[in-house]
């Protein structure tokens, strides 16, 4: 266990923040001023870590590939944020969320991590309605809440369907105010493409500037990584185009274990693939399923002339129609967690009762809500016996001040009117729950090396729970790393500036530009998005919604000898010395090919199925996730030996004191 | 479909660039505009040249990263969209479609149809913020109430994606909607008040050393962005400069 | 304060508040030039008044001369910043896809209005300087009239003027109501202000010409 101390205080739960805080190292302000740190990344994590870091008074350089660090994927989140301020009176509090997000991450989240988030939760709301953060309100001027899927209570604080970006645009904010003050230097356009160590400690990191492609050493005394999920391994997902791993994957190689690789999250609530041409997939918002509800036809015929374009999901009669989520789990319905709703989808369409003409999509409809709605505000408005159609009118306006823009988004982007139709929607990619393993301190097992936000692996065990993403981000920049990193940082007060002209730096920077070389000299066959697209299907297609242990192990045959081909066949146009979006597409999917075996190993030690990790092998005679909590209650952090396939598991056993560990049900 | 492509190739900032024709056959109405040239880039690696680069990121209408101006027109035909979510289905077999990036002296070109935005990152940089710290002890955030139309119109100015299309479109090459929208977020919330006057002048200041264009009031900038941000936002920002300006 | 000459909102203030110092100039000009339709001895008396009252001669129109030359110098200069923002211009540009054509070329009805002023001025003021300093002739509350409606005899003359007319109007189809814009007020009177803007920008030019088109068709018999 050496390798592994997650270094979690003592004593009970509730006091093991305040009392951790309490001990540890701090560094004097006088001190700060003499201390450097890299935050690469600049998301809700990153954005806000850098910023309260610059505040406390030490010299941060942040590093982004976006244009602006406002345009981080964080800015994507729609739904909201959760914390436990209990405002609706409805019984919510940190155990409650704590509760359930250990429930909900299937007991696979170290229950003192998670204790702590639920914990500072609450003061992410008063930070960001004190930065300025415009959340929505209610009439009487106090902030609204609604709820999400997975909980039974009303926790989920938003702002319309953009609380990712108003958030972002909050740590941004601050971020700002820090540059302005020369606190912060802000990098943008620019990748990290190695971590240097010196003396075993992260000291600096080598960075691309993706406009002049010169290659800058920039050294510091510590360097957080918050550089989000590595989705995109599946090619299609619902990040943005340019996420990925390579951080993360450069501080694995140099030392840092990668925990739980196969933990992603594949959201039940997406637009369906449309052809052979399709970047990327766009996520409808989880809050529709307060309102929507989810179907697919009775009968496989239906299904099958649905399929054919002879039959319309509106002709199809009520008592046709399997509201498959409300028959297997009455007590949450159509709100279930995101796993168990994206594998009962799965479920129905591999039976043959999927819908659109791919066969891979499910109903999401609104008409109930629409009558629903319709009919109280008929009544609120005074009007007795309201006609069908008066009822729908008031309906679809109300729905429309709910959704109306993700309602505009689905219409812009299938062509059809949800409103009149039920909306089509499909699993996909959307999270990594999986990321660097951190201690308690959020540092990776590299000394000086911290990991925030999704690129960490996490408070959600197996599975995360809606708008629980945004929290993670916030709690781990604003209130979490900027006082840990202390406690690293309070060694360093004498160390003076680190040189970035050592050997440590030589050799980094050789290996970069060795490798930028190797790829832009290889035969040139296919593009970088071949090999992309070609490892997204393996990883769809054996490692995705469900696994199973033969399709792993021909998986990580597969991705090994694709990887092999990508380096000797990949075509990358272009100069090495100039901005050159395929050069940085390869360097990317070149650490994907990596990942996604390494991804395919966990998933196949891992026998049991648990939150988004689904093996086909275990399961119950219901076809319900069974859980193996006797052999694999434990976090698989793999060390990198060489290559993906050498890597060695460790394991962190997780032991839950304050939470009885049973199986999930949400029947 | 059978489209037709006119798109400006500059290879750096300091080459002088030009107008490149392509051809693409077999388009999809279903295809985005930008797998459209996802499509057209795959065929130009193939035959050894060098695709065409532009910015883009979230491809679902929130990053701001995308940037085209397709036709005249920034974001392309349709209205409240970004480029991204625009589709072919927009389009007909056997259109030209003249594709150039934003054109402002504030956003030099960087590369083909990439602009460089910084100077929207420099405005905010100059006061676009409320200054609390993290470290600091907020009050609870409901002990603040603010009155639903106030934060839902704050909410409205704080949906600025930052694309820059305003400026793109303004015939000035004016960024006054994009520093307005901030500006009002923040002039309509009671955190906001105290920094107002100090906002307002160093935002706008900033603004101008940029070398933005002036506001003419024609509107194009907010028929042409994606998040419908109201002109109301430069008449409050109008306001807010000159009470600043007649009490500082 | 001083911040505010250089700033470009400044500059939006100055356009906006000469514009509507003018645009009250016009609501006088108009009155008393409609006078001249329908009751020539009124229009001869205020005619005179402003002629030869001190305040008028040496307090206000020093004020309207320097009000139009602030509006076109900072039209001017604004127009030259707005050019050089652009930077390289577009290959295909659709300003009409979002904004009126009324809206993005002020300065061509600025231009033509400014072109008219010329040649009102030479018509009107430089012939009143004149009569009044150069030549020093006697005072005659009664000359008004005949002047006027003489200048209109020549057919290009209200053609011109005519034209210019219309050319104003489009001006403050614009101006005048975007020159509030510009001030800050954008309200739920916005809506009330725009329609009188507008209306404001259809009657006076209309009424103007109206002037000078009667004028050219009922000459002085003598």
């Amino acid at each position: 266990m050496a390798v592994l101390d997650a270094k979690v205080p003592s004593g009970p739960l509730a006091d093991k923040w305040t009392k951790h805080k309490n001990e540890i190292d701090l560094v004097n302000p006088a001190n700060k001023r003499n201390i450097d740190i890299i935050v690469v990344g600049t998301g809700l994590a990153g954005g806000s870590a850098a910023a309260t870091l610059a505040e406390l008074g030490y010299n941060v350089k942040t590093f982004c590939y976006q244009d602006s660090p406002r345009r981080a994927h964080s800015i994507a989140a729609q739904g909201g944020v959760n914390a436990a301020k209990n405002y609706q009176g409805d019984g919510d509090s940190v155990y409650r969320l704590f509760y359930d997000t250990v429930k909900g991450g299937d007991y696979r989240s170290r229950e003192a991590n998670v204790y702590r988030l639920a914990e500072v939760s609450t003061n992410i709301i008063d930070q960001c309605v004190a930065q300025g953060v415009p959340f929505a309100r209610e009439y009487g001027g106090l902030l609204d809440n609604r709820s999400f899927g997975g909980v039974l209570v009303s926790r989920t604080f938003y702002a319309k369907g953009q609380t990712g970006q108003q958030l972002l645009l909050g740590a941004y904010a601050a971020m700002n105010r820090q540059i302005q003050r020369g606190k912060i230097k802000s990098y943008t356009r620019h990748e990290m493409l190695d971590l240097v160590l010196v003396d075993g400690k992260a000291r600096g990191i080598i960075a691309r500037n993706l406009v002049s492609g010169e290659i800058e050493r920039h050294a510091a005394h510590a360097v957080v990584l918050a550089t989000g999920g590595y989705g995109n391994l599946f090619f299609l997902s619902t990040y943005c185009m340019g996420a990925n791993v390579m951080a993360a994957w450069k501080a694995h190689k140099k030392g840092a274990h990668f925990a739980n690789p196969c933990f992603t999250q594949i959201h039940p609530t997406c637009i369906p693939v449309s052809g052979d041409h399709q970047s990327k997939l766009t996520l409808m918002s989880e809050s529709l399923r307060n309102d929507g509800r989810i179907w697919v036809p009775a009968k496989k015929e239906d299904a099958e002339a649905i399929r054919a374009g002879q039959l319309k999901p509106t002709e199809i009669a009520e008592q046709d129609r399997d509201y498959y989520l409300e028959r297997r789990y009455p007590a949450f319905g159509n709100l279930v967690p995101r796993d168990v709703a994206s594998r009962a989808a799965k479920e129905r369409c591999d039976a043959g009762y999927g819908v659109n003409k791919t066969g891979e999509a499910v109903y999401l409809d609104f008409d109930a809500a629409i009558m629903r709605y319709g009919r109280e505000k008929a009544l609120t408005s005074g009007m007795k016996n309201p006609d069908d159609v008066t009822v729908r009118k008031l309906g679809e306006e109300v729905v429309e001040a709910k959704y109306g823009n993700l309602f505009q988004m689905y219409e812009k982007i299938v062509d059809q009117n949800p409103y009149k139709t039920p909306m089509m929607i499909y699993p996909a990619v959307h999270y990594t729950m999986g990321g660097l393993w951190v201690d308690y301190n959020l540092m990776t097992t590299i000394p000086g090396c911290y990991a925030g936000g999704e690129a960490n692996f996490s408070d959600h065990g197996a599975n995360r729970l809606g708008a629980s993403a945004l929290m993670q981000g916030l709690a781990d920049g604003y209130f979490v790393l900027p006082y840990t990193i202390g406690d690293y940082l309070s060694d360093d007060i004498r160390t003076g500036p680190i040189s970035s002209d050592t050997p440590e730096f030589d050799e980094a920077e050789q290996n970069v530009r060795d490798r930028i070389h190797k790829l832009m000299s290889a035969n040139g066959l296919h593009s970088v998005d071949y090999y992309h697209k070609k490892l997204g299907k393996i990883m769809w297609n054996k490692c995705g919604m469900a696994r199973n242990g033969k399709d792993l192990k021909s998986a990580i045959k597969e991705i090994a000898e694709l990887r092999k081909d990508f380096w000797e066949n990949v075509k990358v146009t272009g100069v090495a010395d100039g901005k050159n979006q395929e050069l940085e597409k390869a360097g990317r999917v070149a650490d994907f090919l990596e990942l996604g075996e390494l991804f395919a190993m966990d998933a196949l030690q891992r026998n049991e199925s648990c939150g988004g990790h689904f093996r086909e092998e275990y399961q119950t005679p219901e076809g319900e996730a069974l859980r193996d909590d006797d052999n694999f209650k434990y976090v698989a952090a793999w060390e990198y030996n060489g290559e993906p396939s050498k890597a060695k598991l460790h394991k962190e056993e997780l032991t839950y004191e304050n939470i009885k560990v049973k199986t999930r049900s949400y029947k | 479909m059978k489209i037709y492509l006119k798109i400006w190739r500059q290879k750096n900032a300091n080459d002088k660039g030009g107008m490149v024709d392509y051809t693409l056959d077999g388009v999809e109405s279903d295809m985005s505009f930008l797998e459209m040239l996802d499509v057209l880039n795959e065929e130009l690696i193939a035959k050894g040249e060098e695709p065409v680069e532009f910015d883009h990121d979230c491809r679902e209408g929130i990053c701001g990263t995308c940037s085209l101006m397709i036709n005249g027109r920034p974001h392309g035909p349709d209205s409240r969209i970004t480029v991204c979510q625009l589709h072919m289905r927009s389009f007909d077999d056997g259109d030209t479609i003249v594709i150039e990036p934003w054109r402002a002296k504030a956003f030099p070109v960087i590369k083909d149809l990439i602009v460089d935005r910084t100077a929207f990152d420099r405005i905010q940089q100059a006061g676009g913020y409320i200054s609390v710290n993290t470290s600091g002890r907020p009050v609870d955030a409901n002990a603040i109430p603010i009155e639903k139309d106030a934060a839902d119109a704050s909410f409205n100015a704080a949906t600025c994606i930052g694309c820059g299309a305003c400026v793109a479109a303004c015939k000035n090459a004016s960024a006054m909607l994009f520093t307005s929208a901030k500006v009002s977020q923040f002039a309509l919330l009671p955190q906001g008040q105290v920094e107002a006057a100090d906002r307002v002048m160093n935002m706008v200041r900033q603004m101008d050393l940029e070398g933005f264009g002036n506001c003419t009031n024609t509107g194009a900038c907010e028929v042409e962005c994606p998040k419908g941000i109201s002109l109301e936002n430069i008449a409050r920002m109008n306001r807010e400069y000159l009470a600043a300006s007649v009490k500082g | 304060m001083s911040g505010l000459i250089k700033s470009s909102l400044a500059r939006k203030y100055v356009m906006a508040l000469s514009g509507l110092f003018l645009v009250i100039f016009l609501v006088l000009h108009v009155t008393i030039n409609l006078a001249s339709v329908i009751s020539p001895d009124f229009f001869n008396e205020a005619s005179h008044f402003m002629g030869y009252n001190p305040i008028v001669q040496f307090a206000m129109q020093p004020i309207l001369i320097i009000g139009v030359i602030v509006h076109f110098v900072m039209g001017f200069v604004l127009e030259i910043q707005n050019r050089n923002a652009r930077g390289v211009g577009y290959i295909k540009y659709q300003g009409g896809a979002n904004a009126s054509w009324v809206s993005r070329n002020m300065i061509i009805s600025g231009l033509v209005v400014l072109a008219f002023l010329g040649l009102h001025f030479y018509d009107f003021w430089v012939h009143e300087m004149a009569y009044k300093y150069v030549e020093a002739n006697p005072e005659d509350p009664t000359r008004y009239y005949a002047e006027t409606v003489e200048k209109f005899a020549p057919f290009w003359r209200t053609v011109i003027y005519v034209v210019s007319f219309v050319l104003l109007s489009l001006h403050l189809w614009h101006g005048f109501a975007s020159s509030f814009q510009s001030m800050g007020v954008n309200n739920k009177y916005t809506p009330g202000i725009k329609k009188f803007a507008k209306a404001f920008a259809v009657v006076v030019p209309l009424a103007f010409a109206f002037i000078a088109i009667y004028h050219h068709l009922n000459p002085i018999t003598h």
